[in-house]
């Protein structure tokens, strides 16, 4: 048993209590931003030597052992998740503090993303399927918290759209729980997956695992409910922005692959081509909206759905490469998109707009920041030597092997359309002249903060495009661990397997 | 704003009688109904009740401290609990217990999931405080 497996949530639980007790104060709020924050990424890397040295960690609250209690469970693709949520998390930390408000800090600001940071740690280690529902709603009341701060117009309008759809798929979630439950009598996930393979029959099962298809795809705005993400992305300040592209929609693709790896693997000739019809759609649906826009953000938001869309073809095509190649995507995906929100915060704040229309010139004067953006900007559209390729490159390479040559065209056209897409967005931001009614700032930086943040970020996205090699292996011992599920099994129940 | 003169006599003598029923209420919640989280409504409903017949600043001032102070007390409160076991060797949240002899109660039965209640009872006056008393200073 071991205590670091319940660290990453009771570390960012306490920074979040402690600074709002401290709320009066400035200078305490930050440093516990900036430490927490710390602490948690600390941790993860900590619990990943651990699973590294002695395979999954498990850990019982309470004392109580599986399937009664609760259990948090370590496996690779958890503590990777873990892992990225303490890098994003310290980024986005660090990028708040030039731009957050007093009157944000009062409102609970830092003791929020605390919260959220404690929540989708959680939802990432919990071997329980209703502790799981917790750790979802713990999440949503932070993002909507964060997301309505500030109590504009557009933030309102998206944060409503948001909290409503994500009750609904609350609410289909605890249905599913509930059918799961009067179906064979247990919630945690591992005594789930043993029990599900002993039935006779999967026809209820299959039922169950569509609606719990139907409540993750929502969370991770997989077509055809992906409505609400661009809808709200764009409206609260960027640092929150970059932590919600980052890492909550990830919950949801992560929910997806623990679920149809673990639990609903009895069907997959029905549950699995469904996903891969709605990753095809979600990644075209994504891509072409966004060649639709003219706002920096939704441009960007529309291409966290598109590329939700390769991470779900990863698990759809369920093979080990197909598998691999999608955590390596989840790995590559949420260190570049927030990075992509990181550098709008940036330019907005030497320009003060988001609107593509209105910016424009900051290669002229800031060409650095132009290098910075073109990092994340074709790794993302999959050129190589960045780390977007590798991901791409993979799951193409699974669907070539499986001759899903229809799925393949879809997700090179979507590559395509993205690199469109990045170009246009560098074409206005940096190339083209500053139009005559933006206020030309020669000699105004952005803050040190936001350009360490950036800076760091690109240098990960190059590391791992790189040197893909220990990212690759780790990505692929994790979809040895989701493929064969008996060493799960093992850790959480061992008296099961005797 | 003048309220009904009933309104204002009723909640003076309600608020101290709600606010023993929720300490009672959280005490004996860890094996009858009762508990942290349905103590902490109760009290907070008092408090509301006293911000509706007399005015914020007057609800402020039953608190003594501010929502948001107690929002975190309370949730420090609950992680104490949750790492008592730990440090005594356990499990996170396991319950640790005493045997007390307590002047008036007598031979008691004190733990940790006590102290966990303690704290859900602080979270939720907070949670539900800052929310009205946000909600009444835009009104009013």
């Amino acid at each position: 048993m071991s205590y670091l497996v319940a660290a990453p949530v009771l570390i960012p639980m306490l920074a979040g209590a402690l600074s709002l007790v401290a709320w009066r104060s400035h200078m305490l709020q930050r440093a516990l931003a900036v430490l927490g924050t710390g602490a948690l990424l600390i941790s993860a890397i900590l619990l990943m030597i651990e699973v590294a040295n002695e395979g999954i960690q498990v850990t019982e609250f309470g004392g109580w052992p599986a399937p009664m209690g609760i259990v948090f469970v370590a496996d690779w693709l958890s503590v990777l998740m873990v892992l990225l949520t303490g890098i994003t998390g310290l980024a986005a930390a660090i990028f708040s503090l030039p731009g957050t408000t007093l009157r944000m800090e009062h409102a609970g600001y830092y003791a929020l993303l605390h919260v959220l940071l404690a929540g989708v740690a959680g939802a990432f280690l919990t071997g329980d399927v209703f502790n799981l529902y917790v750790w979802f709603e713990i999440m949503l009341l932070a993002s909507f918290a964060l997301l309505a701060m500030g109590g504009e117009r557009a933030q309102m309008a998206g944060a409503l759209k948001y909290v409503v759809l994500n009750l609904i798929s609350s609410a289909i979630f605890l249905t599913a729980i509930g059918l799961l439950y009067g179906l064979i009598g247990t919630l945690n996930m591992a005594d789930v997956a043993v029990k599900v393979a002993a039935l006779e029959s999967s026809d209820r099962v299959t039922v169950i695992a569509t609606l719990f298809m139907i409540a993750f795809g929502i969370k991770a705005a997989a077509f055809p409910l992906f409505f609400w993400l661009p809808a709200s992305y764009h409206t609260p300040p960027v640092a929150v922005s970059a932590l919600f592209a980052g890492l909550l929609t990830k919950v949801g693709v992560y929910a997806l692959y623990r679920f149809f790896t673990l639990i609903f693997t009895a069907d997959v000739g029905f549950t699995h081509e469904v996903l891969k019809w709605v990753a095809v759609f979600t990644m075209l649906s994504g891509v072409l909206g966004a060649a639709a826009q003219f706002e920096f953000r939704r441009i960007l938001s529309f291409h966290i759905i598109s590329q939700i869309g390769y991470m779900i073809l990863g698990l759809a095509l369920y093979t080990p490469l197909a598998v691999a190649g999608g955590v390596f995507y989840l790995a590559h995906h949420i260190i570049v998109k927030a990075n992509l929100f990181f550098i709008s915060g940036a330019t907005y704040h030497l320009r003060g707009s988001h609107d593509l229309s209105r910016l424009g010139g900051l290669w002229k004067t800031h060409p650095w920041l132009g290098v910075l953006f073109l990092i994340p900007a074709l790794s993302l559209a999959g050129v190589p030597p960045l780390s977007g390729f590798w991901a791409k490159f993979i799951v193409i390479k699974a669907g070539v092997a499986l001759d899903e040559w229809l799925v393949v065209a879809a997700a090179l056209l979507t590559g395509l359309l993205t690199l469109y897409s990045m170009m246009k967005i560098w074409m206005e931001v940096f190339w083209k002249a500053t139009p005559p009614e933006t206020a030309e700032l020669r000699g105004v930086r952005p803050p040190a903060a936001m350009t360490m943040v950036i800076v760091a970020l690109s240098v990960l996205t190059v590391l791992i495009g790189v040197i893909a090699e220990p990212v690759w292996q780790l990505a692929a011992a994790a979809a040895d661990q989701l493929l064969d599920p008996r060493a799960y099994i093992e850790a959480v129940l061992p008296e099961s397997a005797q | 704003m003048k309220t009904s003169m009933l309104l204002r006599v009723g909640a003076q003598l309600l608020l101290p009688l709600l606010m023993v029923l929720s300490v009672y209420l959280l005490v004996r919640g860890h094996n009858h109904p009762g508990g942290g989280f349905i103590g902490g409504l109760v009290a907070s409903a008092a408090i509301a009740l006293h911000l509706f017949a007399v005015d914020i600043r007057s609800a402020r001032g039953v608190l003594r401290a501010d929502p948001r102070t107690l929002l975190g007390a309370g949730l420090l409160i609950a992680l104490v609990a949750a790492v008592m076991g730990p440090l005594a060797g356990g499990a996170v949240f396991e319950g640790l217990w005493l045997d007390v002899n307590l002047p008036v109660v007598g031979k008691t039965h004190i733990g940790t999931p006590l102290l966990f209640d303690i704290g859900v009872y602080l979270v939720v006056i907070g949670a539900v405080l800052t929310m009205a008393l946000t909600l009444a200073e835009v009104e009013g």
